[in-house]
């Protein structure tokens, strides 16, 4: 168990480190960077030797590997460096950013999970084999959905035909119940196809014909034998559909106008402000690791077969 | 004994929809359990005894339905029932001791509480009250220490162990019915016949009365008081099993009995002991395996195994699960390198060759293996099936290799009308058939034949194992015989290897080994075999007048 613990640690590390590293080299390659950008405009009339001085300042006139170990040191201490383009220290962006990013994501997530257990329970549970075929078609729909369309037709529905939801200074939270539904849509859908999938295999397994024979009822069954074994597989899934949650959340922020992390990328790239990009990546990398950590962890919990290796004899 | 019945089927009709249409599978069927009965409903694989069983416990798959005819239980008719209706019974008074106790537990709960689970849904008592039947149930079972074992998962513990927890909670509620669709299928022979015994205890205890549905007549025979013989979906005949057994007035039913391998029927001694060419030679055969996690320990799978066969003869080598048996065969084909020993077969010692050499010479030896519905890749035709082995050696032009392939079906008694056909338009029977064709295209001189009929209807085995002989005789081939099943390797083979935890505990010529076994351990497998009850099967295949009859 600690063997398994330690593993998972070790190469959660090491997608950490590889991915500073790529994203890294990835941004220094890129030709021009925003010193020059910012420097070099014509407004700002500096002589050559003026930005030389600029760059020297910056640290940007070093070799790459001398930069690329010092920009590790400043990471582990929990230094982002300065964004160029807004010459206020990183971490201070991230700091007005983040959070409302995060709490999209947390949300986006969450409402997902709710959604696609909805469905197949939905599903599963009814007896009218109409609304069953109906509501196991919704994820194929969902799926072949794009998430800027999507935002826009729930804008229209909600907002512009139904009058739900104010689209002029909304509340706190009405402010983010399309935002959420944009996020969660997309996600369920392949979740649920999943989740619906393995309900289906799951019932045809010897031990839930045991347990109808021992005179359980179908919901019963459904929740206590099922859902456990049918999660396992829907488990792994959710944690690589993490990465399309923050991809997701960048587009719905930017459709619904709102302030985060998406705008901050949008507007890093641009100016080719590498040092507020390395951070971007490295907290998306961060949050990414860490979700898929903890589905590796929570195997175990769900499933005892891969907790022990003791066999049986006899 | 009470004069109504406590199960009465009447004229039940079964059918199942598949692409929207309705295919019987049961047609009138009628029979009766009496309280404290043991009625065996015995039939092979498309007879309808599982899909009748799971219609007595409401359970049919999803796209079967009762057509007509009742279930009477306690005189109630219950086929018309709701699921809902259905559940106050099942579990109390109609329980199931399932076929597969590997997938019949909820691999993510512990045993204890899949167990209690009987009790709460049915709402007896208090968690203290089930808990501490639980525990009593557990060790009635023979599940000791019943504390730990309570904890337990399935995967921790073996399929003898597992069946045992199914039991307990089959018999938990002590209801007056038990459904046991083939309880000890999956399970060896000793395993099968110690969950018997706790099967017929447990009934005798409560005088439950017990609907037992098997494939196998010998367990019928055994442990049954009356017989239904069910032949695609009707009733052939039901009588009292010793009248049924001694008398059997449907031709179906006798034809099953002389098919039965049965302890009887030995295979006709034959004079071997002057010839001295060994095909297979295999000296002091080892093998470890590394176990994961631990340092440098490994497991001893196979330890000193010595057998030699001789040319044109049959050698089986038989044990349990976890016997060997299957690591030793690995080892003769040369998919293992053996830890230690030595293996010659053909005077060249296949332990020495590796690469293409070792390649090369596995066209000599060749494999059938035992589930005939996994060895034909589903996409290939028949003739390409047989056809393949001859691509991966020398070229011959294709003109050959059709006739070839041909010549092999005709040898296996299938016609050329199968040649284009996918194995899905094949029944087991004929796969098998196919897959033995396919292993002798190369012309080996050793066919190892991995428990090659175990997963046949006995009448289909009794075929197979007879175009076996006859292959033997025509071709000259030496046979690896690989089984659990002792009645069948006594029908077959010459000599025999006993296996048990790696070590051959016998060996030697067949009568000798079956007659004056040395080890305890093959007396154990010997008075293991069920069909003790079973009349001499030998004396109706015997008769000329009736064998004629029955063959078609």
């Amino acid at each position: 168990m600690v063997h398994y613990l330690l593993g998972r640690f070790g190469q959660a590390l090491a997608v950490l480190a590889l991915t500073f590293t790529a994203a890294f080299l990835l941004l220094q390659v890129l030709p021009g960077d925003a010193i020059m950008i910012k420097f070099m405009a014509p407004e700002m009339a500096l002589t050559p030797e003026q930005i030389a001085d600029i760059r020297a300042a910056y640290g940007a006139d070093l070799p790459l590997w001398e930069r690329y170990l010092s920009t590790v040191g400043q990471f582990l201490t929990g230094n982002f460096g300065y964004s160029i383009q807004a010459g206020v220290p990183v971490s201070k962006l991230l700091l007005t950013n983040l959070p409302s990013t995060l709490l999209l994501a947390s949300l986006g997530f969450t409402a997902a999970l709710i959604l696609t257990i909805l469905l197949a329970a939905a599903s599963n549970m009814t007896g009218m084999g109409w609304l069953r075929a109906g509501l196991q078609a919704l994820p194929s729909l969902f799926i072949s959905v794009p998430v800027f369309w999507l935002g826009i037709m729930l804008i229209q529905i909600f907002s512009f035909q139904l009058g739900l939801v104010s689209v002029i200074s909304p509340g706190p939270v009405e402010k983010l119940v399309l935002p959420v539904m944009t996020l969660a849509i997309p996600i369920s859908a392949p979740l649920a196809q999943i989740l619906m999938r393995n309900i289906d295999q799951v019932l045809t397994q010897p031990f839930v014909a045991v347990a109808r024979a021992k005179g359980a009822s179908r919901s019963w069954v459904l929740w206590r034998h099922v859902a456990r074994n049918a999660l396992l597989p829907t488990l792994t899934i959710a944690g690589v559909l993490f990465g399309e949650l923050l991809a997701g959340a960048v587009v719905t922020e930017a459709v619904f106008g709102l302030s985060g992390l998406g705008g901050l990328t949008y507007q890093a790239v641009g100016n080719h402000d590498t040092a507020v990009l390395q951070a971007i990546v490295v907290i998306s990398a961060l949050a990414f690791v860490t979700i898929n950590l903890i589905v590796d962890l929570l195997y175990p919990v769900l499933d005892p077969r891969l907790g022990s290796k003791v066999g049986a004899t006899a | 004994m009470s004069t109504t019945p406590l199960l009465e089927v009447d004229d039940l009709a079964i059918s199942y929809r598949t692409n929207d249409r309705d295919q019987r599978v049961v047609h009138g069927v009628s029979f009766k359990v009496m309280p404290g009965e043991v009625v065996a409903l015995v039939g092979e694989s498309g007879s309808g005894k599982t899909t009748t069983a799971q219609a007595v416990l409401g359970l049919l798959a999803g796209n079967g339905k009762v057509d007509g005819g009742v279930i009477r239980l306690n005189g109630t008719d219950i086929s018309r029932w709701s699921q809902k209706r259905l559940d106050g019974i099942r579990g109390a008074v109609v329980s199931l001791i399932p076929q597969d106790p590997g997938s019949s537990l909820n691999p993510v709960r512990t045993i204890g509480s899949q167990l209690a689970e009987v009790m709460q849904i049915h709402k007896r008592g208090d968690r203290r009250t089930i808990q501490k039947r639980v525990i009593e149930l557990l060790e009635r079972v023979g599940l000791t220490p019943a504390e730990m074992r309570a904890q337990q998962y399935p995967h921790e513990l073996s399929g003898g162990m597992r069946q045992r927890v199914l039991i307990a909670i089959a018999v938990a509620l002590n209801p007056a019915l038990i459904v046991a669709d083939e309880p000890t299928s999956a399970l060896d022979v000793t395993v099968q016949r110690r969950i018997l015994d706790l099967i017929d205890e447990l009934r005798r205890e409560n005088g439950t009365a017990v609907l037992l549905v098997t494939h196998d007549l010998g367990v019928a025979a055994d442990r049954a008081d009356r017989l239904v013989v069910l032949q695609g979906g009707r009733i052939q005949e039901q009588g009292a099993v010793k009248e049924v057994l001694a008398a059997p007035s449907s031709a179906y039913t006798r034809r099953l009995l002389s098919d039965a391998p049965s302890l009887g029927k030995p295979r006709p001694v034959r004079i071997l002991t002057d010839n001295q060419d060994f095909a297979i030679d295999v000296e002091g055969l080892s093998h470890d395996f590394p176990l994961t996690g631990g340092e440098a320990k490994t497991f001893r799978a196979l330890d000193g195994v010595s057998f030699k066969v001789r040319r044109g003869s049959t050698h089986a080598i038989v044990g349990e699960s976890g016997s060997g048996k299957t690591t030793a065969v690995r080892s003769v084909v040369g998919f293992l390198k053996p830890t230690a020993g030595r293996i010659l077969v053909d005077g060249v010692d296949l332990t020495t060759l590796k690469g293409e050499p070792l390649r090369r010479f596995r066209k000599h030896i060749q494999l059938v293996y035992q589930n005939p519905y996994g060895s034909l890749d589903p996409r290939q035709t028949i003739a390409r099936i047989v056809e393949e082995p001859l691509l991966n050696f020398e070229p011959i032009p294709a003109a050959d290799r059709a006739r070839k392939v041909r010549d092999m079906l005709n040898r296996v008694g299938l016609s050329e009308s199968f040649l284009d056909r996918p194995p899905r338009a094949l029944s087991g029977g004929q796969r098998q058939r196919v897959a033995i064709a396919r292993a002798l295209v190369l012309d080996p001189r050793v066919l190892v034949l991995d428990e090659a009929v175990s997963a046949l209807d006995v009448t289909v085995q009794a075929q197979i194992l007879a175009l076996l002989d006859e292959l033997q005789k025509t071709l000259g081939l030496t046979y690896l015989f690989v089984s659990h099943d002792l009645a069948v390797v006594r029908q077959i083979s010459d000599t025999v290897s006993v296996m048990h935890k790696g070590r051959q505990v016998d060996g030697g010529p067949i009568e000798t080994v079956f007659g004056r076994p040395d080890s305890a351990y093959t007396r154990e497998l010997i008075d293991a075999i069920p069909g003790r009850s079973m009349p001499a099967a030998a004396a109706l295949a015997s008769e000329p007048a009736l064998h004629a009859r029955l063959t078609p």
